[in-house]
């Protein structure tokens, strides 16, 4: 069990309110609780220490915090950690098995879809959220599957290699 | 046999990077994803009010909040001495406001609590009453008589005037203009804009009473300038001071400066005797963080009416903000402006250059651009265009005929710098050819009989890179050079530290390929670190494209001193003189028998086993690279759009860039590169910007206000190749990082001028957003940005 709060108090202060939230991330059951206002991102990344997920920009026009909530691409800054009890995420640590990244992750490896690292994972997920949906997509729709975040390093043309890059793959190994 | 470089990661090689591993894996560690024991959490609260007098400040109902742990003022940062720090620019900046704010978001107070929300309660339980001032938004409000003296803390200073400045020959100028036909003029801003990297700033303070050491995780471009300056401000002895720069999720120049929240961080954590981490959000980065340009350009050429250049009348009028921060050598007053038109054989130039403090926030940074290289390329080619058009001349042609020939380098520019190597004309060429050019004409044309506004824009450029060579550049006195260590292990496997910081340009992969390439070590094979002032090397860190032209260097170098070592080491192997052995890549042989021969991992072991009589063991060394001068790499782009005539909307239909960075050491991270400073050159063409009401409220706070192209609005990129080595670079490699959000801009900005070129319009000012165009090609006037805001921006 976690909670907001961290190292410096094991438990909230008196008068805090929390609530008990149940939910699956990356496949694991996790029951937290918090206080009401805590948002999804701060959940994730302090709570259970899963830092893959970034906070850009507070106001969900970045991206950086995508993840995936019930297989669907959500800004996790903008979204109270209560708002998952009893949902199913999906984080940047849940992409790689233990042995083999994913098509993805190999893609933006391969294309050079990233410099800084710091949009890569919310781009990733949303990419996913794309893929797993239509694994032959055009430029145009990959585009606009990523127009909820932001990159400044990149360009984007590289990014978008990257996911026709993993769609390839994706389509060969269903074979 | 010799390795194959290629194979080995070695120059040339589009080595997949290696710090993709820990990033797609989301195992990036950016500060703050760093977690300390017992760790404090700092929000600062801002001024909301852009001048005002602070008559008081209430702390005490912060207090009240469980889990607040300490409220500083700028009145307890005075009891310290640190109510003020120095800028990078000789100036003072308010760390925590005593007297009065000078911008929207400067620093007011910061609290220090067990978690972040509690942090950011209690800021709003701060009461401070304001008694507000005349505000002032541009210099030219700056320079009215009897304007409020933003100020007014410093002795002599009458006025809101920052510094007057000039450089170039006036005589050998007015004598140009004297003689000429023509004399065609230029007048724009180049509105503020900020770096905006994914990451805000951010620090964790960790002072250690026992030992009484200080580290700070911090998000610095530059960490070893950081350790000097802490030294110096805070008193602390400089061995006691470590700073690390983990994971940077972007950096453009804003993480260069030092600001006041990594200052009330260290205090904090020396009064807590806690770890303290303060970590911005993205208002506070945005409106109180080093922007950049946010200069007003004024000039005129002097003609002959064949096309040729005869000179340059150039002014700059800059909006400094509060505090002049400016990050940049100490010699210029506005940055390496006067490197404008250094790709054109001007005979004579004169620049003068007058800068202005305004209740804005502080910086002047090197946004993606070597020191205001950016606003001087900028007005260069958008006064090109319109000389072009003036004399009635073809863009391309008038370029071809006033740059600088392949056979005229060294080539001394009318400002005083010394350009090296290009072949500008082959660029040219080879733009013009994948754009389109010689069919443009007439397809304008005939787009116009149809009601389609066609326009292409050419950009061409030479940049000065690489700051610095130490007789000439210099921050805070410190000399501009930079340096590397390499210390290779006795099985073959290396480290190497050097003092430049990655950012995101691939560091860790691209300095292992220099190593490749010097010694023949695989690149998998050699360790790259950077960023902790206790292991690397001192050095100037990475801005202004200099880490490959500086830093580079100085791999380069590192490494030959340990192949000479390794040469004596192979001598004594192979019992022949070091003057019968020859190298080749990864192997020293008998010259007589190339057969005879031992490898560098040979060598390294014998380092440590079996080393020649009298010689040190071990094989490692350092290097100090101090360039003998800065590196020019070229770039031609060209960018044809359609405006929709109907709704000012233009429409990017294709970008064609030619780049001559010298030799690249990655090609895949060279064009990563270009591509990424295309976009931020599309970005402020066409969206991103910052601006203020005449209150001095910042318009741009937040990415709802402060536009950034996403992939669908981005257009593609046609990417050229040419290459120039340079000739004094050990490696003849000259810098990318920049060019493109250099001389990007004017071509997107001359291509939807050209487009409305037949109704009168010479300028647009950036960002052309389609009200602007709109505007302008109904009115066939020109388009001013300057601030306060107009409805409708």
């Amino acid at each position: 069990m976690t909670s907001l709060y961290d190292e410096v108090q094991a438990a909230p202060g008196e008068g805090v309110p929390t609530r008990r939230v149940t939910i699956k991330v990356n496949g694991d059951d996790r029951t937290v609780d918090v206080e009401p206002r805590l948002l999804l991102a701060h959940l994730l990344r302090q709570g259970l220490k899963l830092t893959g997920t970034h906070t850009g920009c507070d106001t969900s026009n970045c991206g950086a915090c995508t993840i995936l909530f019930d297989g669907r691409p959500i800004k996790s800054c903008t979204m109270l950690a209560v708002q998952a009890d009893g949902h199913s995420l999906e984080t940047v640590e849940g992409l790689a098995s233990a042995s083999e990244l994913h098509p993805i992750q190999e893609g933006f490896k391969e294309e050079h879809g990233l410099h800084c690292g710091f949009c890569t994972p919310g781009m990733m997920l949303a990419a996913k959220a794309l893929l797993d949906k239509n694994d032959n997509p055009t430029e145009d729709e990959v585009r606009w599957a990523l127009s909820g975040n932001l990159c400044r390093c990149t360009g984007y043309q590289n990014i978008v290699k990257s996911v026709l890059w993993a769609a390839e793959k994706m389509r060969a190994e269903a074979k | 046999m010799a390795l194959d470089e290629i194979k080995i990661g070695g120059l040339g090689a589009s080595r997949r990077r290696v710090e993709d591993n820990r990033f797609i894996r989301g195992k990036g560690n950016y500060v703050d994803d760093i977690v300390l024991p017992g760790m404090l959490h700092m929000e600062l609260l801002r001024s909301p009010v852009a001048h005002a007098r602070i008559k008081s400040i209430d702390v005490s109902k912060a207090y009240e909040i469980p889990g607040v742990r300490l409220v500083l003022t700028g009145e307890m940062m005075a009891a310290r001495n640190l109510a003020w720090m120095p800028t990078l620019s000789y100036d003072t900046q308010a760390v925590l406001a005593t007297d009065k704010v000078r911008f929207q978001g400067q620093e007011v107070a910061a609290v220090i609590a067990d978690d972040p929300y509690i942090a950011k309660d209690a800021c709003q339980a701060i009461v401070v009453e304001y008694e507000q001032l005349p505000v002032i938004v541009n210099p030219f409000q700056a320079m009215e008589a009897g304007s409020e003296v933003i100020r007014d803390d410093k002795e002599n200073q009458p006025g809101n005037k920052v510094f007057d400045w000039e450089i170039g020959d006036k005589a050998a100028t007015d004598k140009a203009f004297a003689e000429a036909d023509v004399i065609s003029k230029m007048e724009l801003h180049y509105p503020r804009s900020h770096p905006s990297p994914m990451e805000t700033c951010g620090s964790i303070a960790d002072f250690n009473r026992a030992t009484g050491k200080l580290t700070v995780y911090m998000t610095s471009q530059a960490p070893h300038i950081v350790r000097a300056a802490v030294a110096m401000v805070a008193e602390l002895p400089e061995h006691m001071i470590r700073i690390v720069s983990p994971d940077l999720g972007g950096g453009f120049g804003n993480k260069v400066p030092i600001y006041p929240g990594y200052v009330v961080s260290i205090l904090a954590s020396i009064l807590t005797e806690r770890p303290v981490k303060w970590i911005e959000d993205k208002t506070g980065n945005l409106i109180s963080t080093g922007f950049g340009r946010d200069v007003y350009l004024q000039g005129e050429m002097a003609l002959r009416k064949d096309g040729k250049m005869l000179g340059m009348r150039m002014k700059t009028i800059s909006d400094h903000g509060a505090f002049y921060a400016d990050a940049q050598p100490s010699k210029f007053k506005i940055g390496l402006m006067h490197s404008a038109f250094a790709a054109y054989d001007l005979p004579a130039a004169h620049l003068e250059s007058v800068g202005y403090y305004t209740n804005k926030a502080p910086g002047g940074v090197a946004y993606r651009c070597s020191f205001r290289v950016t606003e001087a390329m900028f007005f260069q080619e958008r006064m090109v265009h319109a000389a072009a058009n003036d004399l009635g001349m073809d863009q391309a042609e008038f370029r071809r005929i006033n740059l600088v020939k392949d056979d005229m380098f060294p080539y001394r520019t009318a400002f005083g710098f010394l350009t090296d190597s290009g072949q500008y004309g082959k660029c040219l060429d080879i733009g013009m050819k994948a754009i389109g050019y010689d069919t443009y004409k007439a397809e304008q044309a005939e787009a116009r009989s149809r009601g389609k506004l066609l326009g292409i824009g050419i950009s061409t450029m030479t940049e000065p890179l690489g700051a610095g060579n130490s007789r000439e550049y210099d921050i805070l006195g410190i000399k501009m050079f930079d340096s590397a260590e390499l210390r290779v292990h006795m099985t073959g496997k290396a480290i190497l530290r050097t003092g430049a910081m990655n950012q995101g340009q691939g560091h860790q992969t691209t300095w292992a390929q220099i190593v490749a390439h010097e010694l023949g070590i695989p690149a998998d094979d050699v360790t790259v670190e950077e960023g902790d002032t206790d292991t690397a090397p001192f050095g100037m860190g990475t801005y202004a494209s200099r880490s490959t032209p500086v830093a580079g260097a100085a791999v380069a170098m590192v490494a030959r001193k340990i192949r000479a070592k390794a040469r004596k080491i192979a001598a004594h192997l192979l019992e022949v003189s070091e003057e019968d052995i020859e190298w080749e890549l990864g192997r020293f042989y008998v010259r007589s028998n190339k057969e005879r021969g031992v490898t560098i991992q040979d060598c390294a072991l014998a380092a440590y086993s079996n080393m020649p009589d009298g010689m040190e063991p071990g094989l490692e060394n350092n290097a100090y690279y101090d360039p003998p001068n800065l590196t020019w790499p070229f770039a031609a782009y060209f960018v044809k759009v359609e405006v929709d005539a109907e709704t000012g909307v233009w429409d990017v239909l294709k970008v064609v860039a030619v780049d001559d960075c010298g030799v690249r050491i990655n090609p895949m991270v060279v064009e990563g590169q270009i591509m990424g400073g295309l976009t931020e050159a599309y970005a402020m063409a066409s969206m991103q910007y910052q601006t203020y009401d005449e209150e001095g409220n910042c318009i741009g706070s937040n990415y709802m206000d402060y536009l950034l192209p996403t992939a669908w609005e981005t257009p593609g990129f046609e990417l050229h190749e040419v290459v120039t080595p340079c000739p004094h670079h050990p490696i003849g490699a000259k810098g990318v990082g920049e060019c493109a959000t250099v001389a990007g801009p004017a071509a997107f900005v001359n291509a939807v001028v050209d487009a409305l070129g037949h109704l009168g319009v010479r300028n647009i000012d950036m960002p052309m957003m389609p009200n602007r165009v709109y505007e302008a090609l109904t009115t066939g006037k020109d388009i001013s940005g300057m601030p306060p805001v107009k409805m409708g921006d």
